[in-house]
C-alpha cells in the first residue's frame, strides 16, 4: 500500500524548469518535503564537531568564559559600566549567551554558498537547508553554555544576589532563543546571497558582526542607555531577544511591548526578504564557481 | 504514453567575464563605466543552444559529443542546479542526478551514518533509506565496515559505498554523468548492470559517457551534442555510428571530415593508435599523416593524452625542433610513445601541430583513444580511481631493521616474471 502510495503520488509529480524573472516567494513546501535532510545534516554536525574530541564541546564553554573575564575587567571594572544590579560575570555570560549563538551563526551562515559551492554545483537540494541546519546545530553549543551559566547563578544566589527569574519569566527563554534562532537565518541567507554576488563582501561581513555587538546591549544594560536614545537601539533586533534571555534567567532586563513586537516584525521582515534574496541567488550561483 | 522528459528550445548562457569570482569593486567600476561599454556580449558563451527533445517512461538515453558540446550543462540545467537562460523543461516525475559519486561525503562519519547524509542529499526519505538500508550495505560489500569513519576506507571500498547509496535511489528518472569511469573493471560491470535493472523496472535514465561501449550495450536512444547544439537524436546505433564517422572521438581511427574547412597551411588528415605490449611495458603506436597546403615555417606536433574524463595526464613532443618543411607536401609519420605504467581507463589523445607552441596550426581534440584494461600492478586486489592518480609509480619496500635478509619485492619483477628472482 504504502509502495502504490508513493508511486502515484511520484506520477503526479511534474517539474517546469524554466527560467525565473524578478523576485519570486520563498517556498516553504519544498523546504517541508526535505525536512529529513535537515534533520540529517543536524545529526551530521554533532557527530563530525562531538564525537571525535572531548576539548571541541569544552571550548564553547571555555570561549564565553575568558570574554565574560575580559569584560569584567575591562567593562566593569575599568570603566565601571553598571549591570541592572546583577553581579558583573553573571549579566556578561547572560548576553554572551544569545550574542555568541547570533555570531556564531552568521559567521558559519554567511559562507554558505562559498563553502559549499562544490557540492551545490554537484547536486540539488533547497540550498536553505544547509544554512538553516547550522542555525540548528548551534544551539547545542549554547546548550552548553547553559552549564557555566547556572553554576555562577548558583553561587551568586548563595552569596545573596537579589536574583528571581520567576516561572512566568523562564517561559521568555525558549520565545527569546525561537526569536534568535530565526533572525540568525535571516541575517545568514542575506549575508550568504551578498557575498555570493560580490566576493569581496565576506570581509564586509567580518567587520558588520564585530560592529553588531556594540549595537547589543551585552556588556552594558538597556537600562543605562539614556531613555531618548533607546529606541535607536531597540531597532537592532537582536537587542530585544537579548534582554529578554536577560529577564528570563535573571529577572532583570528592559524589555516593553512595543519593543518586543518591532523586534520580532523586524525578525520576520529580514526572513522573508532574506529567503527572496537568497533564492535569487541560487539559481546561477554555480555559474561562477 | 505522455514524455517523461519535454525540452523545449533550451539555452544556457555563461558570461565568461564573470566567471571566478565577481566583486563590488569591479560592478562599481562597472556602473562608472556603464555610459562607454564596449560589446557587452563579446564574452558571452552558449554552453547550450537551443536544446529540445523529448524522452518517453523507460528509455534509455546516452548523450555524446566532445568535451564542450554542451552535454555536463544539460544535465545540470536538468538536475535544477543551474537555470536555464531561456526555454522550458517538463518534468513528469521525480529526478535524481549522479554526477559525482559520493557527493557530500563527510570524512569523520562512519559508513551507516554516510549512507544516510548520502541518501538524503540525493533527496530520499529518511524511512526511504532505512528499508534500503541492507541492500545498500549488501552492493557495496562494506559489511564489517559499517561503524567505521570513511576516511579509513580504501579507495575501492569508498567508491562502492557512494555508489551503492546512488544505485538504490528510485526516481523515475535518473541522470548519470561518467561515474562509471571509477572504480574496477569488476565493479563498473557491476555498475552498468545496475543501471540496466533500473531501466528494466520502467525508469529512465540520461547517461552522459565518452564510453562508447557502455552507451552501445545500454542505450536505445542516442542524443548527439556539438558546441551546445543538439546535432542528431535517434536510435543509439545510428547516432553513435555517424559520431565514429565524423572522427568524433573516441575511436582508434580518425580522419578529418571533408566537410570540415581545410584548418591551415598543415593539417591533420588520418591518424590512428595501437597500443603494443604488456603493462606496465606498453608502447603507444601513433601513425599520422599530415599535409603542408600552403607554404609555412617548419613545423612540429605534440601529442596529448587525457583521461576518459579530460584530466590531462602527459604529453609527448617526439621532436621539440620544428622537422616538417611545407616543400614535402605530405608527411607520413610514426611516432611510438614509451607508456607509464597507466591505471585501467580509456585514454584519448589530442594532437597539435605548429610552427611554434604559441602558435597553433591545427588541433585536433581527443582524435583517438585506446583502452588499458589491465591494472599495470597485477597482484594487486582493490581498484584504482581517479583521487589517486592515473599513474602508478614502480616502487620498492625492503626491511631497513636488522633480522630481515630477504631481497625486496620489486614492481617490475612482480610485471614480469622472467626476470624474477
Amino acid at each position: 500500500m504504502l509502495v502504490m502510495a508513493e508511486m502515484s503520488e511520484a506520477i503526479d509529480h511534474v517539474t517546469v524548469i524554466e527560467p525565473t524573472r524578478g523576485w519570486s516567494a520563498p517556498r516553504w513546501r519544498e523546504l517541508w518535503e526535505y525536512r529529513d535532510l535537515l534533520r540529517i545534516l543536524v545529526e551530521r554536525d554533532f557527530s563530525s564537531r562531538y564525537r571525535q574530541t572531548l576539548l571541541g564541546p569544552l571550548w564553547f564553554i571555555v570561549q564565553p568564559l575568558l570574554t565574560t573575564l575580559m569584560f569584567t575587567l575591562i567593562f566593569g571594572k575599568m570603566a565601571g559600566i553598571p549591570t541592572d544590579g546583577v553581579p558583573g560575570p553573571l549579566f556578561y555570560l547572560c548576553g554572551l549567551l544569545g550574542w555568541s549563538y547570533f555570531a556564531q551563526t552568521i559567521t558559519a551562515g554567511g559562507l554558505t554558498f562559498i563553502n559549499n559551492s562544490h557540492l551545490f554545483s554537484k547536486v540539488y537540494f533547497p540550498r536553505i537547508v544547509v544554512p538553516a541546519a547550522g542555525a540548528v546545530s548551534n544551539l547545542f553549543a549554547t546548550g552548553l553554555q547553559l552549564i557555566p551559566v547556572a553554576l555562577f547563578y548558583a553561587w551568586f544566589a548563595w552569596r545573596g544576589a537579589a536574583l528571581h527569574p520567576g516561572w512566568a519569566g523562564l517561559l521568555l527563554v525558549p520565545a527569546a532563543m525561537l526569536q534568535l534562532v530565526i533572525l540568525a537565518l535571516a541575517v545568514s541567507l542575506w549575508m550568504s546571497a551578498a557575498s555570493a554576488k560580490y566576493r569581496d563582501l565576506v570581509h564586509l561581513n567580518q567587520f558588520l558582526v564585530q560592529l553588531w555587538m556594540f549595537a547589543t546591549p551585552i556588556f552594558y544594560p538597556m537600562s543605562h542607555v539614556p531613555a531618548r536614545w533607546q529606541w535607536l537601539l531597540w531597532c537592532n533586533p537582536v537587542a530585544a531577544p537579548v534582554e529578554m534571555l536577560r529577564l528570563g534567567l535573571l529577572g532583570h532586563g528592559t524589555l516593553n511591548p512595543p519593543a518586543a513586537a518591532a523586534s520580532a516584525a523586524g525578525t520576520l521582515a529580514l526572513l522573508l526578504t532574506g529567503w527572496m534574496f537568497f533564492s535569487r541567488a541560487e539559481r546561477t550561483v554555480t555559474d561562477s564557481a | 504514453m505522455k514524455p517523461i522528459i519535454e525540452v523545449e528550445n533550451v539555452s544556457k548562457r555563461f558570461r565568461l567575464g564573470h566567471l571566478g569570482a565577481p566583486t563590488l569593486r569591479d560592478a562599481v567600476r562597472g556602473w562608472f563605466r556603464r555610459g562607454r561599454r564596449d560589446a557587452p556580449d563579446a564574452h558571452d558563451f552558449w554552453a547550450l543552444r537551443d536544446v529540445s527533445f523529448r524522452v518517453q517512461p523507460g528509455e534509455i538515453v546516452g548523450i555524446i559529443g566532445r568535451n564542450g558540446a554542451g552535454k555536463s550543462t544539460l544535465l545540470k540545467v536538468l538536475s535544477r542546479i543551474t537555470e536555464p537562460t531561456a526555454g522550458r523543461i517538463k518534468l513528469r516525475g521525480r529526478i535524481a542526478s549522479l554526477l559525482e559519486v559520493g557527493t557530500g561525503f563527510h570524512p569523520d562519519l562512519t559508513g551507516r551514518e554516510n549512507i544516510f547524509l548520502n541518501g538524503a542529499i540525493l533527496g530520499m526519505r529518511r524511512a526511504e533509506i532505512a528499508r534500503k538500508f541492507d541492500d545498500i550495505v549488501g552492493f557495496a560489500e562494506v559489511g564489517e565496515f559499517l561503524d567505521t569513519p570513511v576516511k579509513r576506507y580504501s579507495s575501492g571500498m569508498y567508491v562502492r559505498l557512494a555508489f551503492a547509496v546512488a544505485a538504490h535511489l528510485e526516481p523515475e528518472i535518473l541522470v548519470v554523468d561518467e561515474v562509471l569511469a571509477v572504480g574496477d573493471a569488476s565493479f563498473q560491470k557491476k555498475c552498468l548492470g545496475k543501471m540496466g535493472d533500473v531501466a528494466r523496472n520502467g525508469r529512465t535514465v540520461l547517461f552522459v559517457s565518452h564510453n562508447m561501449g557502455a552507451v552501445r550495450t545500454l542505450c536505445q536512444t542516442g542524443l548527439l551534442f556539438e558546441r551546445g547544439r543538439l546535432l542528431k537524436s535517434g536510435p543509439a546505433h545510428g547516432v553513435l555510428a555517424d559520431y565514429l564517422a565524423a572522427g568524433g572521438g573516441d575511436a582508434d581511427f580518425w580522419s578529418r571530415p571533408a566537410s570540415e574547412p581545410a584548418p591551415g597551411p598543415i593539417q591533420f588528415d588520418s591518424a590512428s593508435a595501437r597500443v603494443e605490449g604488456i603493462a606496465p611495458r606498453q608502447r603507444l603506436h601513433v601513425d599520422l599523416r599530415l599535409t603542408s597546403t600552403a607554404p609555412h615555417r617548419p613545423a612540429f606536433l605534440w601529442i596529448d593524452l587525457l583521461t576518459s574524463l579530460g584530466v590531462p595526464v602527459l604529453q609527448a613532443v617526439p621532436d621539440p625542433e620544428p622537422f616538417m618543411e611545407h616543400q614535402r607536401g605530405e608527411h607520413h609519420l610514426r611516432v611510438v610513445i614509451d607508456l607509464p605504467p597507466l591505471v585501467p581507463d580509456r585514454y584519448s589523445l589530442t594532437l597539435w601541430a605548429g610552427p611554434h607552441c604559441t602558435e597553433p596550426m591545427h588541433i585536433v581534440e581527443r582524435a583517438l583513444s585506446f583502452e588499458i584494461e589491465i591494472s599495470p600492478q597485477p597482484s594487486r586486489t582493490f581498484g584504482h580511481v581517479p583521487e589517486h592518480g592515473f599513474l602508478v609509480a614502480p616502487s620498492s619496500v625492503a626491511y631497513v631493521n636488522a633480522g630481515h635478509s630477504q631481497a625486496p619485492r620489486e614492481f617490475e619483477s612482480l610485471a614480469q616474471p622472467s626476470s624474477a628472482a
